[in-house]
């Protein structure tokens, strides 16, 4: 009787471990194939020259760089109204049906496709605010999708700002205001931007947002302003693996694209990591 | 002074207060929006035929357009449920390991790997699905290409693992200790503890994470677009070629002409998608808030 | 913290400036057929090493979105596989857009099957039933015993459109499984011994593993493969079809520099090169009249009537 007990016990811890090793080794097999097969294409020349021949040759600076903008907008529209948000949320709601609202909304919107934030877009800036398809609305469509990410992370942020810090401030005789600014806001923000970065990382990799917002399949130039159109490095993977009229002669090209997104995305939640670790270190001084 | 104070003071509320609203106002925006862009489509088709109608045909001339959403539907729901049957025993079994098992070495390693894992964009998984896993279900099948329902599973089963395996081991971590500690005084196994105590007391936690993870496969877009074969025939089992309800609108809305209703028609579909989501979102919430409470 | 925010922000203030400075009027926009859209590269491509200074941007997403950019105003080229659909040139009239055609090569719509399908011919009729779902086994059509399996493109294609007005007469099989372009189909059937797919005729030039099936419009007249270029020409295989660029009233500026380029003799080589057909003098007249050039059209080939649909 106790021994089957035993058995039952090996065997399924066994199997848990199994299920962990599982989705070890997805990670490891996926790792694997887009190094291995992505890494002989990164050059210099790669990640500095625009496509040629067909998009057959050449590299994808072009796609680089217009990730890179599009990434800095979403930041510009996500960062401020995201840390407000949680500002409110924590310093001034109190429990009320505005304040369960505002929360049931973060949750809700954290959950819509990005493809309904790609129509949402489409509506709003595309069309309705005639901004066209460009750099600026596939920033403000993913500043949007971002939102929930950088009012969540912000909020940690300043949920993890001791309280005495705000009594203190308040026995001094600041104004709410002042005490946030002074007393909170200095040791929350560096949280909330860790938290901010890993949302940007997201964004940085959605193509469905940016399909119909902006996102173009060969430009020969560099974006000119806002309101032109941009490759980007997500979009161009899709279409160098699907649309492209030679698919498989591209395919290293789509390997090598494949290799920056992740890179890309690889190192700004490393930096995320680091600033988090850095802050620990800081404050425990 | 003071006064001038007091106005700063209730303005700098005011503008915070309105960063609040703003979030609520994006939310009720995307679905008046989608309704307002939408609603013609419903002048010409009534909404049962185009919820349940099989066929979507929006562009046929020889015969009457059809706008039906039915085996998009079915093409959702297979990617989705096969996803969950992959994802939810892999997860809470994960789940598991983590929150009872593990060392706390091996979780220092098993952790940032979840966290990778949900960091690798959908178009990179999707890119997987047509060069590494596509090939593999043509070969064991002997299929001619292996873009279909399966390969749509196992790619949105690995994108919703990591949500389903951090909430489960959140929900497994908040089981209070004394439940363990009572099942082990009783002479339970660690093992039947895990089964028979935590689990079931962290039911309404788990159930809210495979919610959670069914609303991401459902809402998924590059990726069943680039792995599921795109034809639009009511499929007839896990290896045929499905379209679900995002591929349908990432395909057509970038060619159709602006105020037709084949245009209404691709709203109205984002429309029934949100819809879809928001319900699941609400019920994995419900959940979330009864197994808070059961803890507390 | 702040110092790298400063830094980004600068990045990007400048990269954006630096391009400002040049001019915008020189850029000429192309969306639209996936057919055309390799040969329109690289059409681009040689026109802007030849011509610096000037920028054209050529994007896909099939015939119907090149046809609906340039309805909502959003392109100055569109290029398309097809014709522009009478509801189109309504939609284009009530938004002060007036579409103009130019026809800048012809394409024998090629019938590919993979390599290993004996069959090598087929009639018009027989390419219908295929797409249409008639048949579904190469037995009816005297091959093996292999079920069919279709490949074709998206609605957004003006190939997909032409296909079903001229060869099936029909609805497509919902079991067709439609691909993003014609790289995916020729890839597909190339993989898939019961498969078969429609493409430009540039896509099948130096490709492996598939046939190119010999058409008939009538079994008695003869069939006739679309990679010959006599053929193609004189009508005698009978998918053909003019690809076509759109645009918004005559062409002017930018736009009617590069589109006298594309029909320049060196851009119709180019056109060749790719595996597309230089236009008969017909179409050559016809582009003429429509640019306002005067002036005999270069003798290219010979008297070539339209088998196919030619939407105007």
């Amino acid at each position: 009787m106790i021994k089957k007990k035993q058995l039952t016990q090996m065997l399924g811890f066994n199997l848990l471990r199994i299920c962990a090793l599982l989705v070890i080794l997805i990670l490891a097999a996926i790792l694997y194939d887009i190094i291995s097969k992505g890494i002989g294409v990164i050059s210099w020349r790669f990640l500095t020259t625009i496509p040629t021949d067909g998009m057959t040759k050449g590299g994808i600076l072009p796609a680089i760089i217009g990730t890179f903008l599009v990434t800095v907008i979403t930041a510009i529209l996500a960062i401020p109204l995201g840390m407000g948000c949680a500002i409110y949320l924590n310093e001034y709601a109190k429990d009320s049906i505005i304040t369960r609202l505002i929360r049931m909304s973060i949750r809700n919107l954290s959950g819509v496709p990005s493809i309904v934030y790609g129509l949402f877009g489409v509506i709003l800036f595309v069309q309705l605010m005639n901004i066209g398809a460009c750099v600026l609305s596939a920033g403000l469509t993913l500043g949007l999708m971002t939102l929930p990410w950088t009012i969540t992370a912000s909020e940690e942020a300043l949920k993890n700002v001791p309280d005495s810090y705000r009594e203190g401030a308040l026995a001094l005789g600041a104004t709410k205001w002042q005490t946030i600014k002074t007393n909170v806001l200095p040791y929350a923000v560096p949280g909330m931007l860790t938290g901010t970065i890993l949302g940007l990382s997201r964004a940085a990799g959605e193509t469905a947002p940016i399909l119909f917002t902006g996102a173009a399949f060969y430009l020969p130039y560099l974006p000119r302003s806002l309101f032109d159109q941009f490759m980007a490095l997500p979009y161009h993977l899709y279409i160098m693996s699907t649309q492209h009229h030679s698919i498989t002669k591209v395919r290293p090209i789509a390997y090598g694209t494949a290799l920056v997104l992740i890179a890309l995305i690889f190192t700004m939640n490393l930096f995320a990591v680091i600033l988090r670790y850095k802050l620990r270190k800081v404050k425990t001084e | 002074m003071a006064k001038n104070n007091n106005f700063k003071e209730r303005f700098i509320h005011g503008l915070f207060l309105f960063n609040g609203l703003l979030v609520v106002a994006v939310l009720i925006g995307i679905f008046i929006l989608l309704i307002v862009k939408s609603a013609p489509v419903f002048k010409e088709v009534p909404l049962k035929d185009f919820l349940l109608k099989a066929r979507w045909n929006p562009t046929a001339t020889f015969i009457e357009p059809s706008y039906g959403m039915g085996s998009m539907f079915v093409g959702t729901f297979m990617v989705s449920i096969g996803a969950l049957i992959i994802a939810i025993p892999l997860g809470i079994g994960t789940a598991a390991y983590l929150s009872d098992i593990a060392s706390p070495r091996v979780r220092e390693i098993t952790k940032p790997v979840i966290e990778i894992l949900a960091g690798i964009p959908s178009v990179v998984i999707g890119f997987l699905g047509i060069v590494l896993v596509g090939p593999v279900i043509s070969k064991i099948f002997g299929l001619p290409n292996g873009l279909n329902a399966l390969n749509g599973s196992i790619l949105l089963a690995v994108m919703a693992l990591p949500t389903i395996i951090s909430l489960a081991e959140d929900a497994l971590k908040s089981v209070p200790l004394s439940f363990k500690e009572a099942s082990l005084a009783l002479g339970a196994t660690h093992w039947q503890t895990i089964i028979k105590v935590k689990i079931p007391a962290a039911v309404s936690g788990i159930v809210a994470a495979c919610m959670l993870g069914m609303g991401r496969a459902i809402g998924e877009t590059m990726t069943v677009l680039m792995a599921t074969g795109c034809s639009i025939a009511m499929p007839k089992g896990f290896l045929s070629s499905v379209q679900t309800i995002t591929s349908t609108i990432a395909i057509e809305l970038g060619e159709v002409p602006y105020n037709t209703t084949h245009y209404y028609a691709l709203f109205a579909i984002g429309l029934v998608l949100f819809i879809m989501t928001f319900i699941i979102n609400m019920i994995s919430d419900i959940a979330l808030h009864k197994y808070q409470k059961v803890t507390k | 913290m702040r110092k790298i925010i400063c830094f980004i922000a600068t990045v990007a203030v400048l990269s954006f400036s630096a391009n400002v400075a040049m001019a915008k009027s020189d850029m000429v926009d192309i969306k639209g057929s996936d057919t055309l859209i390799n040969v329109v590269q690289k059409l681009a491509e040689i026109y802007m090493k030849g011509h610096p200074g000037s920028t054209i941007s050529v994007t896909g997403g099939g015939s119907g979105t090149g046809i609906a950019a340039l309805v909502n105003g959003k392109c100055d080229i569109a290029d398309a596989s097809r014709g522009i659909k009478p509801k189109e040139v309504e939609d284009a009239n009530t938004r002060g857009v007036d579409p103009k055609r130019v026809v800048i090569a012809i394409d024998g719509l090629s019938i590919i099957t993979n390599a290993q399908n004996p069959i090598t011919k087929l009639t018009v009729d027989d390419v219908g039933k295929l797409y249409r779902g008639d048949v579904k086994s190469w037995k009816e059509l005297g091959g093996n015993d292999t079920p069919i399996n279709l490949y074709g493109r998206q609605s957004n294609s003006g190939t997909y459109d032409f296909m079903k007005e001229v060869v099936m007469k029909g609805e497509y099989s919902p079991n067709m499984k439609s691909m993003n372009g014609n790289a995916q189909i020729v890839e597909a059937v190339k993989q898939d011994l019961g498969g078969v797919g429609y493409v430009g005729v540039g896509y099948v030039k130096d490709t492996t593993g598939i046939n190119v099936l010999q058409v008939a419009a009538n079994p008695s007249l003869g069939y006739f493969s679309p990679t010959n270029s006599m053929d193609v020409k004189s009508g005698k295989y009978p998918i053909t079809r003019p690809l076509n660029q759109y645009l918004n009233g005559e062409p002017k500026g930018a736009a009617r520099d590069f589109i006298i380029f594309e029909l320049s003799s060196e851009g119709q080589e180019i056109i060749e090169n790719e595996g597309f057909f230089a236009i008969p003098q017909e179409y050559q007249r016809y582009n003429n009249d429509l640019l306002g050039r005067s002036g005999e059209p270069e003798a290219k080939g010979t008297k070539y009537s339209v088998n196919g649909r030619d939407g105007n």
